[in-house]
């Protein structure tokens, strides 16, 4: 008997003992947290989205979809956003392109990121006091100039990276096959950096729909952007329709950072760090 | 002869026209460049002309930075930027001990649940700004904690933390096993050989995720904006910039100085570090 349990006690003690387990229980606390302050919200949220006057219903939908306003938002949150993305590919594209090929090309990605550090509500209003002085009208055009001037580095920055780590032998095995250098770029380095378009693109893209700071400095009094009405119906105690909007937000997300996992296949996405 | 002298011409065109390409490249990436900097330069060659607008009229002056000091003015402005760096060096450190300890842990998880609690990790990157605000905000509603300094460093290490586990990690999956497990054959039990052994290893991952977390923390605006309540009157710097250029128009001269000291101290700080690691990297590469 007493045998049996020091067998018993043994093992037990081993497990305990045993690296893996031990190591792992170091996760615990920070599972804890992220499950109360990251899972827990976002089910709150969700809940919200289903509750109004503390009956589970779809008005809140409903709701949204009566009040034009909020809609007409997002759709032009949705139109600002992609005319600033293919505005940031347009600039970007040939940025993080001549880039890799130098040598001193990282450290000068640095210089593109380095205003990023800056806070971007500093940046914004010194955008404004340049629009400002030039007694620019503040409208569309200005607050899709203050989107890319903000996001651009964010673009930049990924497709640097991905082009940076295309093997050089395939376009040199492209010429040597007689491809001009546009067939080059065409058939072989661009379709090898789609993963880093796909990640630039959700990186300016979100953003760009969902700030509010910027909208309201640069967009002169008309152009309110999706973040914008989220802020002001839960400023207004709209807790129910806000919270359908965020998550709209929210499906907005997951569903390009599905696409990204997709796209790159197992890799892990570049972002900023 | 005539044929050696037709390829000579060929190459020499050819490396004139690599030379324009060259150029024109060089061109385009300085233009892009200066137009991102512009708003940033014209802000500090201004603060030094105390205007409101980008003039010259009023001189070469330190004026603007002189009216920081004014009671008016300082008073406000110290206490965010006081209150900017108090959340940030707390939620910092937290974030760092709480996402190191877990990254050790996740790291030596099974693949599978390995896998589930890298993508909770994930979560509060993708996500937008907004939602993580407005779900903060509805679940501090919701259990009734107090407004103030409690929900904003919650808040802070909730986006913060996921940061410093992801820099940690790569430090992690370099590491060699064997010397955790020579350790304890040598005698060192589990937590000795941790202290003693993993840490030092993963000591640069560790700083690099502090310096993130500080800076996220810093940067915020969103998150603070809307979970730092509206009875309880504390403003970050974001916040405190965001209230003032809501209620009075145009950008008063001390905000161009404040501004300008802000961007010398951000870029100059972040330009050291990185030029280090970069020169760092160099070495390692050839090696």
């Amino acid at each position: 008997m007493s045998s049996k349990i020091q067998v018993l006690s043994n093992r037990v003690l081993k497990k305990i003992k045993g690296f893996r387990i031990t190591r792992s229980v170091f996760a615990f606390p920070y599972i804890l947290f992220l499950m109360l302050f990251v899972v827990v919200p976002l089910l709150i949220l969700l809940v919200n989205a289903f509750v109004a006057d503390g009956a589970i219903t779809l008005r809140n939908f409903y709701d949204l979809i009566v009040d034009g306003a909020s809609l007409k938002t997002l759709w032009f949150s949705l139109l600002v956003g992609f005319v600033t993305t293919v505005l940031c590919i347009l600039i970007g594209y040939p940025v993080a392109y001549i880039l890799s090929k130098r040598s001193a090309g990282r450290l000068i990605v640095l210089l593109f990121v380095l205003p990023m550090w800056v806070n971007c509500l500093i940046r914004t209003l010194a955008t404004r006091a340049l629009f400002e002085s030039l007694n620019a009208e503040f409208g569309i055009g200005t607050l899709i100039f203050g989107m890319v001037y903000n996001y651009i580095p964010f673009m930049i920055l990924p497709l640097h990276t991905t082009i940076s780590n295309i093997d050089k032998s395939y376009s040199e095995a492209a010429s040597d096959l007689g491809a001009n250098s546009v067939t080059t770029f065409l058939k072989v380095n661009f379709p090898l950096s789609i993963p880093g378009l796909i990640s630039g693109i959700t990186m300016v893209f979100i953003p760009t729909i969902s700030t509010f700071a910027i909208s309201q400095f640069l967009g002169g009094t008309s152009s309110h952007l999706f973040g914008d009405s989220i802020n002001t119906k839960f400023e207004h105690q709209l807790y129910g329709v806000g919270s359908v909007m965020s998550l709209i937000m929210l499906v907005l997300v997951l569903v390009s950072n599905f696409i990204i996992s997709k796209v790159n296949k197992g890799e892990t996405a570049d972002n900023l760090w | 002869m005539s044929l050696d002298n037709k390829t000579l011409t060929m190459q020499k065109s050819s490396v004139k026209d690599k030379n324009i390409k060259k150029l024109c490249e060089n061109g385009y990436i300085l233009v892009i460049l200066l137009l991102l900097y512009l708003p940033i330069i014209l802000i500090i060659i201004f603060s030094f002309f105390n205007t409101s607008a980008f003039s010259f009229r009023k001189g070469f002056s330190f004026d603007s930075y002189a009216s920081i000091f004014d009671p008016n003015n300082s008073a406000k402005l110290t206490e965010s930027i006081k209150n900017t760096i108090v959340i940030a060096v707390i939620s910092a450190v937290i974030a760092t001990l709480l996402g190191t300890i877990a990254a050790i842990g996740i790291f030596s998880m099974k693949k599978r649940t390995r896998r589930i609690v890298e993508n909770a990790n994930q979560l509060p990157i993708i996500n937008s700004e907004i939602v993580v605000a407005v779900s903060l905000m509805l679940f501090f509603v919701t259990l009734r904690i107090p407004e103030g300094y409690m929900r904003l460093i919650i808040g802070h290490i909730s986006f913060c933390a996921p940061y410093v586990v992801l820099s940690v990690m790569p430090r992690l999956m370099q590491m060699d096993s064997n010397i955790y497990e020579a350790a304890l054959d040598l005698g060192a039990n589990p937590f000795r050989a941790m202290c003693r052994v993993i840490i030092p290893i993963i000591l640069p991952g560790i700083l690099s995720g502090f310096v993130m977390a500080f800076t996220i923390s810093l940067d915020d605006f969103i998150i603070t904006q809307l979970n730092k309540g509206s009875t309880t009157g504390i403003d970050t710097l974001s916040t405190y910039i965001y209230s003032t250029q809501h209620t009075a128009g145009g950008l008063k001269p001390y905000w161009f100085a404040v501004f300008s000291i802000i961007i010398v101290v951000m870029i100059g700080v972040l330009l050291l570090i990185n030029l280090r690691k970069y020169r760092k990297n160099i070495p390692n590469k050839d090696a």
